[in-house]
């Protein structure tokens, strides 16, 4: 199937708009979850929604999914207000949240069965969903086991497939891959590809630039409850000049006159290595390589890293990377 | 997908849930028929010769004959407790965030679990009935009554379910909902279930008299052992149906308590 997911060009319309919202402010006892958030997902896009813990993302999937009223602001998913008309919103969604929404007490077959039948599902339809899901899930063999002897792993993808079984025309993914193996994030990566061809528009939050790089059409960050930056992954990588130079040296020497032809860098004197900003490119890195060559410093091994999440959330929100760079970012404030 | 009613449809599809987790812990349903066991093993093995003795001609039969309605009550209110329990603990899931973000009939959610208590609470009631046959209990009703009985046996359980699937939602844990249900396994004692209210001293008489146990339970013991009925099932009726009703309400709204609702 065709990917809706391309912004439109200037003059093109717009495509219907699956999630529209303006202005979402949510406190808790004073403390400010949403500050006036605008989020704008275009219906067939996965777009995620990046940003440090106590950012607000779980308190926008909250209310976007109808379990929570904001204190101001509004919101519509495919034209229907998540107030005013909650019902018609959870006729759209589907909803996979943190913390696992499976009863743990049934089979995983028991709990895909709950699910059609919530959905008024003929039996002949729920069977052959059922199936398929347990299929897709790679569940078929756990099915008639109680959830409870499930890892967490195969209890998130129970989750997901609970969450298909309506055939939702928008799937909410809160941080899907937090606490997944790399085999469990491979599955949840490609089902998040199936939704998408098959027309349905993604919403996801996570805490990973790689994943918001390696799934979404748009990443949307935020930051103390308001829209900080959007666009797509390149483009928010662009702006964020965190990119680092890592190297290594053999000896003293090596690492001390390194240390003084790179007067900025950050050093560690345990391993013997220096830290260096870098703007991602490649002329940069041959700069590097020149000025060691020069100086006849040689080094044992070099590592490039691109920009993380941490160096787009400092750049765009004007704490600038360096020294001092924070590794708290991942902690809430 | 229209279903011909989707509240009856998914209060069915819960309903299929919480059987399959009391077929899973049968502990839940035995522990529920402990206490209304043990009173009555209490009550008529220790106390009732001299309870018997204290209700002179008033009553025929063993105090068994007396007492067992008064059992039946507490065992409506033991499987009501442990309703109160289970929905507490529920509550706590992630499967019930889920059930939030659907659009379902959103009061199914807990009348599934009631309607399972229903079920529990006449299993129980039984089982009550049957082991007083065994401790000697005489029975004199109609097959009229019986079914009689076992109707208002249902509201019964209806309505204390409704009352403690409320108290389950406004504890914030297990053993606040534990003891909020509580008060429904002690009310029984300020009632007619083990002495007559005109044995009690004036103000203790007075609340025994009108409250909704007493009612209740003079119902049951006219149906089963025949004494006079007088008003008793009009109010006994009245008493469960207002509770069922108010409770439902209450519930709901506790449910409901954060999130938005449908306009």
């Amino acid at each position: 199937m065709q990917n809706h997911a391309q912004l439109p060009a200037p003059g093109e319309s717009a495509p219907q708009l699956a999630i529209d919202a303006v202005g979402l402010a949510k406190s808790f006892g004073g403390q400010h979850a949403l500050t006036g958030l605008d989020l704008a997902v275009p219906e067939g896009s996965v777009t995620a929604l990046i940003g440090p813990n106590g950012s607000g993302k779980t308190t926008t999937i909250r209310i976007l999914s109808t379990l929570l009223a904001p204190d101001a602001g509004r919101a519509s998913v495919f034209g229907h207000d998540v107030v005013a008309e909650p019902e018609a919103v959870r006729a759209a969604i589907g909803v996979t949240g943190q913390f696992s929404a499976v009863d743990k007490f049934l089979t995983g077959r028991e709990n895909l069965a709950l699910m059609a039948g919530l959905h008024h599902l003929r039996r002949a339809v729920a069977l052959e969903r059922t199936a398929g899901n347990l299929e897709r899930f790679e569940l078929t063999g756990a099915a008639d086991r109680p959830v409870i002897s499930y890892s967490g792993g195969m209890r998130r993808r129970l989750d997901l497939a609970m969450t298909l079984m309506g055939e939702p025309r928008i799937v909410f993914l809160d941080e899907p891959t937090t606490g997944l193996d790399p085999r469990g994030r491979q599955v949840l990566w490609r089902i998040v590809r199936e939704l998408v061809a098959g027309g349905v528009t993604v919403l996801l939050t996570t805490q990973y630039l790689e994943e918001a790089d390696r799934l979404a059409d748009r990443v949307v960050l935020i930051d103390r409850g308001a829209l900080v930056a959007e666009g797509t992954p390149s483009e928010l990588k662009r702006r964020a000049p965190g990119g680092r130079i890592r190297l290594h040296f053999a000896g003293d020497d090596a690492f001390a006159a390194a240390a003084v032809e790179f007067g900025g860098a950050e050093r560690s004197d345990d391993d013997l290595s220096l830290e260096l900003a870098s703007d991602g490119s490649v002329a940069g890195l041959r700069h590097v390589l020149d000025r060691l060559e020069r100086h006849g410093i040689t080094v044992e091994s070099l590592s490039a890293q691109p920009p993380d999440l941490d160096d787009v959330f400092f750049a765009l929100t004007g704490g600038g990377p360096g020294p001092s760079r924070a590794n708290s970012v991942g902690e809430g404030q | 997908m229209t279903a011909p009613s989707p509240a009856l449809a998914d209060t069915t599809t819960m309903l299929r849930r919480d059987v399959r987790h009391a077929v899973r812990f049968p502990m839940v349903t035995i522990s529920g028929l402990l206490v209304p066991v043990l009173f009555l093993l209490l009550f008529d093995g220790v106390f009732g010769h001299a309870l018997r003795a204290g209700l002179g001609s008033a009553v025929s039969g063993g105090y068994i004959n007396y007492v067992l309605p008064g059992i039946l009550v507490m065992a409506a209110a033991s499987v009501a407790e442990s309703t109160a329990l289970g929905v507490n603990a529920d509550m706590g899931e992630g499967i019930i965030a889920r059930f939030r973000t659907m659009a379902i009939w959103r009061p199914s959610v807990l009348a599934g679990p009631v309607t399972g208590s229903v079920v529990r609470t006449l299993i129980t009631g039984a089982a009550v009935c049957l082991f007083a046959l065994v401790l000697g209990f005489s029975p004199k009703a109609t097959a009229l009554g019986w079914l009689a009985a076992i109707g208002l046996f249902a509201l019964l359980g209806m309505a204390l379910s409704w009352l403690t699937v409320a108290f389950g939602l406004l504890a914030k844990t297990p053993a606040g909902a534990n003891s909020l249900s509580l008060i429904l396994l002690v009310l029984p004692f300020v009632s007619s279930a083990f002495v007559p209210t005109a044995a009690m001293p004036a103000g203790v008489r007075a609340f025994a008299e009108y409250q909704p146990f007493t009612s209740i339970i003079d119902t049951f013991r006219s149906l089963l052992t025949r004494t006079p009925m007088g008003n008793h099932d009009i109010v006994a009726v009245a008493w469960c149906a207002g509770i069922a009703v108010a409770g439902f309400l209450w519930a709901v709204k506790l449910y409901n308590r954060d999130s938005p609702v449908a306009a």
